[in-house]
């Protein structure tokens, strides 16, 4: 019965309730895309260190976790491995640098990573091999780059760093590609780390002597994950002059990704708001416009379950097609957009998003239907 | 033969902060099926708070209305709508239909609220609508209905489930004299042939020469009960204004409430 009225008057009125699921498959695409941006940016920014295949992170103390200020000298690595609980530890140093391309392409900012490897830091290699030693010009590649730029294993590339006002140019024989491994927006290079050490910009100032060698973070792999916390208080007790943390905390505090995020999550917010009060508004103006209509039905019979829930199968009916069409329309616009937008929407994520914004039906139409359910059948007499 | 309908003293108090209305007062009668009544009087006489208590939509403060043998009085509220969508049939002034539901449709209604619009009904829905003269408006939206149109869909969807009581609030308001009589007379036929008790409240007295009785209020109370054919035709035929000075009389006899209705003219057009 609640839905065969429902049905009837939505078909019969066919051009307005789809208008409104137009308005809402606008906010949907809107809210979503707010969501695809959100998680896209912070991929961008923390994939490197969420993928690590570490359990803590060595920063130097009081550098606010902050990777390119932190310095943590090679000298420490042994101290580091002696602590009873540490199964391993990888340094890492992170610069930056391009890639420039032979044929005209466009030159391609890149982040220069230097590891150990076999160490922690250092990616699998999921095509090709990785590199052998800790010098030579070998280089594992993002696999973002790989398939944007159509590299291969096995092709000479040339990065280019500017040291002072000087650029320099170092060709490198890509071994491996391994996959998304951003790092602060950029895709990443991997190389060896005394490599690394040669060619990044800071190079001429800071001496060359393997014992003086620098790290930016060190990662640390535990015997026992589950314990990171207890872990991370008896490193930083023995040994001096570093502060550990765990990924999480690690990319949390690189700049800008807690304000960005809580922004981006404060206007998908604000999204969500707006829509919860179009559509109760909407329905609200439905409902009030039917009083005497609701007021006839239930003076011939009708109770109150029908007419509330005939209320609410619209309001199910309306969101329900709004929110299909908003994440058909997109998934299209995905599609057309360049790869460089950094928008990823994961599954989870987006069913979270869907689920919410179909909730937000239901809670806008609540007054709708209290509205329906107060109407007194004795209006249909005038009364 | 048992009447389909009995009042037995029933009274309506309103309170609103010191004022106290009895707007219907000590009224008793009985219909027997197959009969159709005209309730009458002037502005304010009680006719639509009656209606509303026979229809279990207001409850009375004092007296018993029993209807197919159940008391209204005795009935939760969920037992009186139910009791509306299965024994009691309703036309209104206005806003009868439902807009975004055709002819036909409306009437289905009436049979899907009681869960039985079997192709059967449905075959006598169109039926009844034939009857009504509407066979060629069977799809047709009512805003695509003329008022008297729509009267006579109200009207089939207020007999097609097959109830014993028939109420109808002054289904001729809207209509010109000619529609007006058109839907009366073939709803005084149906409630005949279909021995239905039919209760029609209206202002103007011509629509009385289609029914069996009049019952006239004044102040909530009975005035008087016309069930003499020759006297209803006489009322019908313009001997009305008797009528309504006798009325006029008695409420100047009245005092406050003759004061407060001073122009009684229970006619229309
Ligand atoms: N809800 C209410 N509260 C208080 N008084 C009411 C209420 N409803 C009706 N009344 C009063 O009860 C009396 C009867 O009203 P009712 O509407 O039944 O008259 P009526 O005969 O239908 O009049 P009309 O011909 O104008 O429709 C009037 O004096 C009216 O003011
Ligand atoms: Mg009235």
């Amino acid at each position: 019965m609640s839905f065969y009225l429902a049905f009837k008057e939505m078909w019969r009125n066919k051009g307005r309730f789809f208008l409104f699921s137009l308005v809402i498959a606008l906010i949907t695409i809107l809210v979503l895309f707010i969501a695809a941006l959100a998680q896209g940016l912070a991929l961008a920014n923390k994939e490197y260190i969420e993928k690590l295949n570490a359990d803590l992170i060595v920063f130097q103390e009081k550098v606010e976790l902050s990777t390119s200020t932190s310095r943590v000298g090679l000298d420490k690595l042994n101290n580091l491995r002696r602590v009873p609980g540490v199964a391993d530890v990888g340094p890492i140093g992170f610069s930056s640098g391009s890639l420039v391309f032979a044929d005209g392409q466009e030159a391609l900012d890149v982040a220069l990573v230097g590891v150990q490897p076999g160490k922690p830091g250092m990616p699998p290699v999921y095509n090709g091999n990785s590199f052998r030693s800790d010098r030579g010009y070998y280089a594992v590649l993002d696999g973002s780059i790989a398939s944007r730029n159509e590299v291969k294993v096995g092709d000479e590339i040339t990065i280019k760093t500017i040291v002072g006002s000087e650029d320099k140019f170092y060709q490198f024989q890509v071994v491996g590609v391994t996959d998304g491994r951003q790092y602060l927006y950029q895709p990443s290079v991997f190389m060896p780390l005394q490599t690394w050490e040669k060619i990044r910009p800071q190079a001429s100032i800071e001496g060359q002597n393997q014992s003086d060698l620098v790290s930016n973070v060190m990662a640390i792999k535990l015997t026992d994950p589950e314990n990171w916390e207890a872990m991370a208080k008896t490193i930083e007790s023995q040994v001096s002059g570093i502060e550990v943390v765990d990924r999480k905390t690690a990319y949390q505090s690189s700049p800008g990704y807690s304000a960005q995020q809580s922004t981006l999550n404060t206007q998908q917010g604000f999204t969500l708001l707006i829509g919860i009060l179009v559509i109760g508004g909407f329905f609200q103006i439905q409902t009030l416009q039917k009083v005497p209509q609701i007021g006839m039905l239930k003076a011939i019979g009708a109770n109150n379950k029908i007419v509330a829930l005939t209320v609410i199968m619209q309001i199910i009916l309306v969101t329900f097609i709004g929110v299909a069409l908003g994440s058909i329309g997109t998934f299209l616009l995905t599609l057309g957009l360049p790869g460089s937008v950094p928008i990823t929407l994961t599954g989870s994520t987006a069913i979270l998003t869907i689920a919410t914004l179909l909730l937000i039906g239901p809670i806008g139409g609540l007054v709708s239907v209290r509205l329906a359910i107060k109407v007194e059948p004795l209006t249909a007499l005038g009364m | 033969m048992e009447p389909i309908l009995r009042t037995d003293a029933v009274t309506k108090i309103f309170e609103t902060g010191t004022l106290i209305v009895r707007a219907v007062d000590q009224v008793s009668f009985e219909i027997q099926p197959g009969e159709f009544v005209a309730l009458v009087g002037p502005s304010g006489s009680g006719k639509t708070t009656m209606l509303a208590m026979l229809a279990g939509l207001l409850n009375a403060t004092e007296g018993e209305i029993h209807i197919d043998g159940h008391e209204l009085g005795k009935m939760s509220e969920q037992e009186k709508t139910r009791f509306r969508r299965e024994k009691i049939g309703f036309t209104f002034q206005a806003n009868n239909l439902i807009p975004y539901l055709t002819a036909l449709e409306n009437v289905e209604l009436m049979l899907r609220l009681n869960s039985t619009n079997s192709k059967f009904c449905r075959e006598e829905a169109k039926k009844l609508l034939g009857r009504l003269g509407l066979s060629d408006r069977l799809n047709n939206l009512p805003k695509q209905l003329s008022g008297g149109q729509q009267q006579r869909v109200a009207i089939a969807r207020a007999l097609i489930h097959d109830p014993s009581l028939v109420l109808a609030d002054e289904p001729t308001a809207s209509l010109d004299t000619e529609r007006a009589y058109q839907v009366v007379q073939i709803f005084s036929e149906l409630i005949h042939e279909q021995k239905r008790a039919g209760i029609m409240v209206t202002h103007d007295l011509r629509m009385t020469q289609y029914v069996d009785r009049v019952i006239q209020m004044v102040d909530g109370k009975i005035y008087q009960i016309i069930d003499d054919r020759a006297e209803i035709d006489a009322m019908a035929a313009g001997g009305r204004f008797e009528t309504a000075k006798k009325v006029e009389e008695k409420e100047l006899k009245g005092g406050v409430m003759g004061a407060l209705n001073p122009g009684l003219a229970p006619v229309r057009g």
